[in-house]
């Protein structure tokens, strides 16, 4: 199911949020934010503990008020229009949360019916999510008897049942074992292919940047960098360091490779360069070397982290994006 | 979707989710079925033994029935309080509470399905009991009250633990912690208990149309309760409220901002304050007047029926011929008069001074009774001032004439500063149930009270001196001049 828009006032992004600023007395919890997030684009927030990204996602999920800016969830303000945006979004949370009293059925039935969904449409997205998490079989368990993995993943059933058009994951694989957080992987990137807007929390750096089109480190409050991770890597470690192994010694090759690049290190059969235009210069240097007869093994980016970003810009003295 | 019907999807689940846990449901269960044969087997032997003693005893065996039969129904309602307590921070503390408050549900569903589902049970239970006590009355002792008293109560079980959940709702959506949640519960249990104890002395004393006044006053607290808990729930003091820790400094900062600052910039904590007496006489003062002038309102007419009320005493409980002879009034009346306790000493001090405590104690009495207090203690004065002029109305007196020489000439001054003191104190006890505009309960009540404290400093206590002053010193020269024997 999916909900019709009631304003489609919004020109860029599904989520836009211009200044949002939270105060708790005198601690400022979120210090500015501005984002813009694209139907279909599944944004990363990341950021140290306390940076403010639980924060900034309950002020656009319309459950707190912003101190001072605003934001907008598919053209409605979260603050004026609160229940409607709350309609549109589905929030994994931190925690699970569930009821632990309950069956998972059960459960998944109480928040249809807040969700305001029929009863038949409730009994068909649940089990067909249910069954995708594979948890059809333990629907008539109490959610206290589960193991860590299946709350999370039931949680995440909960933030998924009506088919929200934007979707705020807080964490959404951890406690999970390596199949079901591949399940969780998989789940997101079908959301994405359905143009559905996922904002993702998490700490697991190798799952954003498999998962999120673009990344945004908060800190202290503030986005401190926003930018695909090819981007933000460029603009932090500088540009992407190309590696060259040749079935033989480099012996007067250097001074061809040079002409078109200048080489930053060199072993007996490699050398290494960096350029911001990989596409244009490595089919040259692959051209040079192949007409010269040096047979080439590999021609290879050297990986480079989101880690290593990250931690450079966290323990940066302050900047911004 | 209709807003009650979404409010009973969480009853429900609520109700629900009470009745699996075993900790909520066994002493429910005993208090409903075991308690009231207990009752039922403790009154028969009450009666047995009191009607061993003589028929003058009978009453109490009487009486006794009717007491047990609200005690047995009070009982099982008292885990509402339980459940109501760790309604919304026992969800805070489980992480349960994120997920419902994302949903779109409004503030004030989710408050009344809250509240609903901790009321739900106890008292069915409570209820339950009560027929089992009746139907053990009926066939152990062949009693069976007044139609009229069961109605009683079943209302009067209603309304106390309506006023349990709904205060103890506020409570837990306004606490960081269970723990804390059931340390202020207190504030529930100790009023609830002096109920308890009134409501028997009353069954005892066997007047049982005062248990109508006393349903009423529950009536009234419940509406307060619930306004009160709908107004100040928001599900943005639920999540960011991390702490219950007490910080002085910004209390003390804030209470001075508010003081110190105009009334329209009272909220605009970046706006320097500075205690400008001219400023504060020129524009605070009128400004804060006229602000409230709908309690100034209602304190008026609260006076006049006051003094209705006391006029219509008169007629009741009219004073012999010869009583009061103001003719003859000497001119040494107001030297010397003889001290009776509870009235203050005839000099300027002993006036300003008892004057300034009752409107001092007003302002304290709102904040725990929602501003009632705080108009009742203005009221009996009044009455009895109703109650004199009719009386002299009565006696051939003129009622104005009366009102005239013993009250108007510092009344005039010394009225209006006990009208508007009151009206301050009463906004006090109003701001619990509906915090000023942008601020929290806490930010509201050190408003009211800044609020509140200059208007006594700055007016009421020059006014209540030079009212002194007058009471003492022109006063009985008035009553004197009219009334002197010469």
């Amino acid at each position: 199911m999916r909900h019709s828009r009631p304003f489609t006032g919004f020109s860029t992004g599904v989520i836009e949020a211009i200044g949002l600023t939270k105060h708790y007395n005198d601690f400022v919890a979120v210090d500015g934010v501005d984002l813009t997030v694209r139907e279909g684009e599944v944004l990363s927030l990341l950021g140290p503990n306390g940076a403010g990204k639980t924060t900034t996602v309950r002020m656009l999920a319309s459950i707190l008020k912003p101190t001072a800016g605003r934001a907008s969830v598919a053209g409605l303000d979260t603050v004026r229009h609160a229940r409607e945006v709350r309609r549109l979004i589905g929030l994994l949370t931190e925690f699970p949360g569930l009821y632990l009293r309950m069956r998972g059925w059960e459960y998944l039935d109480f928040f249809g019916q807040l969700q305001g969904l029929a009863p038949a449409l409730r009994a068909e997205r649940s089990e067909q999510l249910l069954r995708r998490f594979e948890l059809w079989e333990a629907r008539q368990q109490r959610t206290g008897e589960y193991s860590k993995g299946m709350r999370q993943k039931l949680a995440l059933v909960r933030a998924m049942l009506h088919d929200p058009q934007v979707l705020f994951l807080d964490e959404p694989t951890s406690a999970m074992d390596p199949h079901s957080a591949r399940l969780v992987r998989e789940a997101i990137a079908d959301l994405r292919r359905d143009r559905r807007t996922v904002v993702l929390c998490t700490h697991n750096l190798l799952e954003a940047e498999a998962l999120a089109d673009r990344i945004a480190i908060i800190r202290r409050g503030r986005i401190v960098a926003l930018g695909t991770a090819a981007e933000l890597k460029q603009r932090l470690l500088g540009d992407p360091v190309i590696e060259l192994r040749l079935g033989r010694t480099l012996d007067g090759l250097l001074p061809e490779v040079e002409s078109i690049v200048p080489v930053r290190e060199q072993g007996p059969d490699w050398l290494r360069y960096s350029t911001s235009q990989p596409e244009v210069v490595n089919p040259r240097v692959v051209e040079r070397l192949a007409r010269l007869g040096a047979p080439i093994i590999t021609l290879s980016e050297v990986p480079r982290s989101l880690e290593e970003v990250y931690l450079r810009i966290v323990s940066e003295p302050d900047a911004r994006p | 979707m209709p807003a009650l019907s979404t409010a009973l999807i969480i009853t429900r689940r609520e109700v629900r989710d009470s009745l699996r846990d075993w900790r909520i449901v066994a002493p429910i269960a005993i208090l409903t079925l075991v308690f009231p044969f207990l009752m039922d087997f403790t009154a028969n032997l009450a009666r047995e033994f009191v009607l061993r003693y003589g028929g003058a005893n009978a009453i109490i065996a009487e009486r006794l029935n009717p007491f047990l039969f609200m005690i047995v129904g009070f009982f099982p309602i008292t885990f509402s309080l339980v459940i109501a307590l760790e309604t919304f921070v026992g969800e805070k503390e489980r992480n349960s509470l994120e997920p419902l408050l994302a949903t779109p549900i409004s503030d004030t569903q989710l408050y009344l399905g809250k509240m609903l589902g901790a009321l739900a049970l106890p008292l069915a239970g409570s209820w339950v009991s009560i027929c089992i006590y009746l139907a053990g009355a009926y066939f152990s002792q062949n009693w069976l009250p007044d139609p009229l008293l069961m109605v009683q109560v079943v209302l009067l079980t209603a309304g106390q633990a309506l006023v349990m959940v709904s205060g103890a709702v506020v409570v837990s959506s306004q606490t960081t912690s269970v723990r804390a949640a059931n340390l202020l519960a207190s504030f529930i249990i100790i009023p609830m208990a002096l109920l308890v104890q009134a409501e028997s002395l009353v069954l005892f004393w066997g007047q049982y149309e005062v248990i109508w006044w006393v349903i009423a006053g529950l009536g009234v607290a419940d509406l307060i309760l619930i306004r009160m808990g709908v107004r100040i729930f928001n599900r943005e003091e639920i999540l960011s409220r991390e702490l219950d820790q007490i910080n002085l400094r910004r209390i003390a900062r804030s209470f001075a901002g508010y003081f110190a600052r105009p009334p329209e910039q009272a909220l605009k904590r970046d706006s320097a304050g500075r205690l400008d007496l001219v400023r504060m006489y020129r524009h605070d003062i009128p400004t804060l007047i006229a602000a409230h002038w709908l309690p100034i309102l209602v304190v008026c007419l609260t006076l006049a029926a006051a003094v209705g009320a006391g006029a219509i005493y008169a007629a009741d409980y009219p004073l012999p011929a010869g009583t009061l002879q103001l003719e003859s009034l000497p001119r040494d009346a107001f030297e010397d008069l003889p001290q009776v306790g509870f009235l203050p000493r005839f000099t300027v001090s002993g006036v300003f001074f008892n004057n300034l405590r009752s409107l001092a104690l007003a302002g304290i009495l709102a904040l725990f009774s929602f501003g009632v207090l705080a108009v009742v203690l203005l009221m009996a004065p009044l009455a009895i001032v109703g109650f004199f002029a009719a009386q002299l109305g009565a006696l051939g007196y003129s009622p104005l004439v009366f009102v005239g020489t013993f009250i108007l000439p510092h009344g005039i001054v010394e009225l209006p500063a006990a009208i508007i003191a009151t009206a301050f104190a009463l906004r006090i006890g109003a701001a619990l149930v509906s915090p000023p505009a942008g601020l929290d309960v806490g930010q509201g009540l050190l408003l009211v009270v800044a609020d509140f404290l200059k208007i006594f400093l700055l007016l009421v206590i020059p006014l209540l001196l030079i009212a002194a002053l007058i009471e003492v010193h022109i006063t009985p020269q008035v009553v004197l001049a009219v009334y002197g024997a010469g």
